[in-house]
């Protein structure tokens, strides 16, 4: 079954075109990597799945129901099951990482405090958190928002999850950690995931199938090997991190 | 059409177009505003379960502006005294100055200083702590949780704001009052005793409720329009310096203009 679905999305910023003819099908329980240069598009992609942004023509189809134009009652239980890890995080920096990673919960009164506690320091633990509690934001080094931003989106048990670089600022270790609970994931929930990044390393870790992102559209689409062994200039640079190729500097 | 005159009429068409496009943002942006403040009276219904953010917001007009409403309030009923006592004089009749002092700062200086006071501290705060969070798509990760972002920052800080106006004028109101007495008591020669019964007789009911109506429009005007530029705050190192900037202007202008109209309203 398709989850999510992109069909020929075309976006511009004025005069700037980011997406032209974006084509992409992620079936359920898949996990699917877009890589790319940096400020290609990759983040504009993932937001048309959340609703964040409409596509100039087109359609994106979440679970064959369509995002772009959806009502707010429509969007909003899409969303329930849907979860996004920003990359800046988003988190509320008044609020300590246990008041944070509660919000979702917390904000709707549907679930007892109890519950609710149980469930961040279930979420902190498995991000190796529990110390930074009760800090705030302001207190935490880069890496630790970006845990904490990704317990805050483990705990309303999303099905779908769109991760945002979700490795960048991270040390190697703790990178490998995060991939390697990204792929838990999947494998334990059967959660479909969407992840952005341009971490070579974990996108060949975590993806079931990888897409490189050039000129508005996906160039390639293969397995991870498929891509390593591309004979796609533009891939071929990106991934070997190559000075000469089609790819120039911006 | 010789090039003098194609020249003055496209000058003339840009003009239009500019004045035009103005226009459509200014239209815009108080439409949006008007909606968004009434979104978050729709949300006062759970003003309650935002009780806590709702204090903290006060404190942040109240308690952190306290020296420079303290200062504002105590020199501005110096100068009044001084400028209208110095008159007074003329006439034998400086005693009376207080009575001045209390009638102008109830009726229009005080709400309008504190409004001055709240535009340029704290709605500029709202705007770059709102523009920021909206830039590092934290109102974004809001919508996601189904969070309403109106819910969760407009309402308290409207709230807050509005509640908070009608306590910050009264407060410079009697600040300005005591600036007022010593320059009459030190430069007018009137004595505290003159001064106060004096003052006393200044005091209208009217005048009272029409300013602390004032305050408290005042007060969802600054919060509304300092969100609303917040919300609007367009990504990039401009965006947020850009939106508080805005947000300073209008809520100054918005100020002026609905500060006369409540004044024809009640005594035009
Ligand atoms: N809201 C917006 N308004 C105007 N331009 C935008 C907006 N969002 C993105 N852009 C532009 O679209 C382009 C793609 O941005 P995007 O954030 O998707 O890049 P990215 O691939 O995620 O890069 P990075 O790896 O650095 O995050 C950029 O040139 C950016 O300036
Ligand atoms: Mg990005």
């Amino acid at each position: 079954m398709t989850v999510i679905e992109f069909i020929d999305i075309h976006k511009s910023f004025g005069p700037k075109r980011v997406l032209a003819g974006f084509n992409l099908k992620i079936e359920k329980g898949e996990s699917f990597v877009i890589i790319g240069q940096s400020g290609i598009g990759k983040t504009v992609a993932l937001r048309h799945v959340a609703g964040l942004l409409s596509p100039d023509s087109g359609r994106v189809l979440v679970e064959g129901i369509q995002v772009n134009g959806a009502r707010p009652a429509a969007l909003r239980k899409l969303r329930e099951r849907m979860g996004v890890l920003f990359q800046s995080g988003a988190l509320i920096n008044w609020m300590t990482v246990a008041e944070n990673v509660a919000l979702p919960l917390s904000e709707h009164r549907r679930f007892p405090r109890r519950e609710i506690e149980r469930r961040v320091d279930e979420k902190l633990e498995l991000l190796e958190l529990s110390d930074a509690k009760f800090k705030t934001p302001s207190e935490i080094s880069g890496g630790m928002k970006k845990r904490v931003a990704l317990a805050r989106v483990l705990m309303s048990n999303p099905d779908i999850i769109l991760y945002d670089e979700p490795t960048t600022g991270l040390d190697p270790v703790m990178s490998m950690v995060i991939s390697e609970l990204i792929r838990q994931m999947q494998r334990d929930f059967g959660v479909t995931s969407l992840v952005v990044t341009h971490d070579m390393k974990s996108a060949f870790h975590v993806g079931d199938r990888i897409g490189m992102l050039y000129g508005g559209e996906l160039v390639q689409v293969g397995t991870p090997d498929e891509i390593m062994n591309s004979d796609n200039l533009v891939v071929r640079q990106f991934i070997n991190g190559e000075l000469e190729g089609p790819i120039r500097a911006q | 059409m010789n090039e003098k005159g194609a020249g003055a009429g496209n000058r003339f068409s840009a003009m239009l177009e500019m004045i035009g496009a103005g226009l459509i943002e200014f239209l815009d942006q108080a439409g949006y505003t008007m909606l968004l403040l009434a979104r978050s009276f729709y949300y006062l219904k759970d003003a309650p379960s935002k009780a806590r953010e709702i204090v903290t917001q006060m404190y942040f007009a109240g308690v952190k502006t306290l020296t420079v409403c303290s200062l504002v309030g105590v020199f501005t009923g110096m100068i009044l005294a001084l400028q209208t006592g110095i008159e007074l004089q003329n006439f034998g009749m400086q005693y009376q100055t207080g009575r001045l002092i209390i009638a102008s700062m109830t009726r229009e200086m005080g709400p309008f200083m504190a409004a001055i006071i709240l535009t340029a501290s704290v709605g500029s705060a709202m705007a770059a702590e709102i523009g920021t969070m909206k830039v590092y798509d934290e109102i974004d990760a809001l919508e996601m949780m189904s969070i309403s972002p109106v819910k969760f920052l407009v309402m308290p800080r409207v709230t807050a704001l509005a509640a908070i106006m009608p306590v910050v004028s009264v407060y410079i109101i009697v600040l300005a009052c005591l600036g007022g007495a010593v320059v009459a008591n030190s430069i007018l020669h009137v004595s505290f005793n003159v001064y106060i019964k004096h003052l006393y007789k200044g005091i209208h009911f009217k005048a009272i409720y029409v300013g602390l109506l004032k305050a408290f429009i005042f007060g969802i005007i600054i919060s509304g329009v300092s969100c609303a530029f917040g919300l609007r705050a367009e990504s990039g190192e401009l965006g947020v310096g850009h939106a508080t900037r805005s947000s300073v202007v209008a809520s100054f202008l918005m100020v002026l203009i609905f500060g006369y109209f409540i004044t024809a309203l009640f005594y035009g």
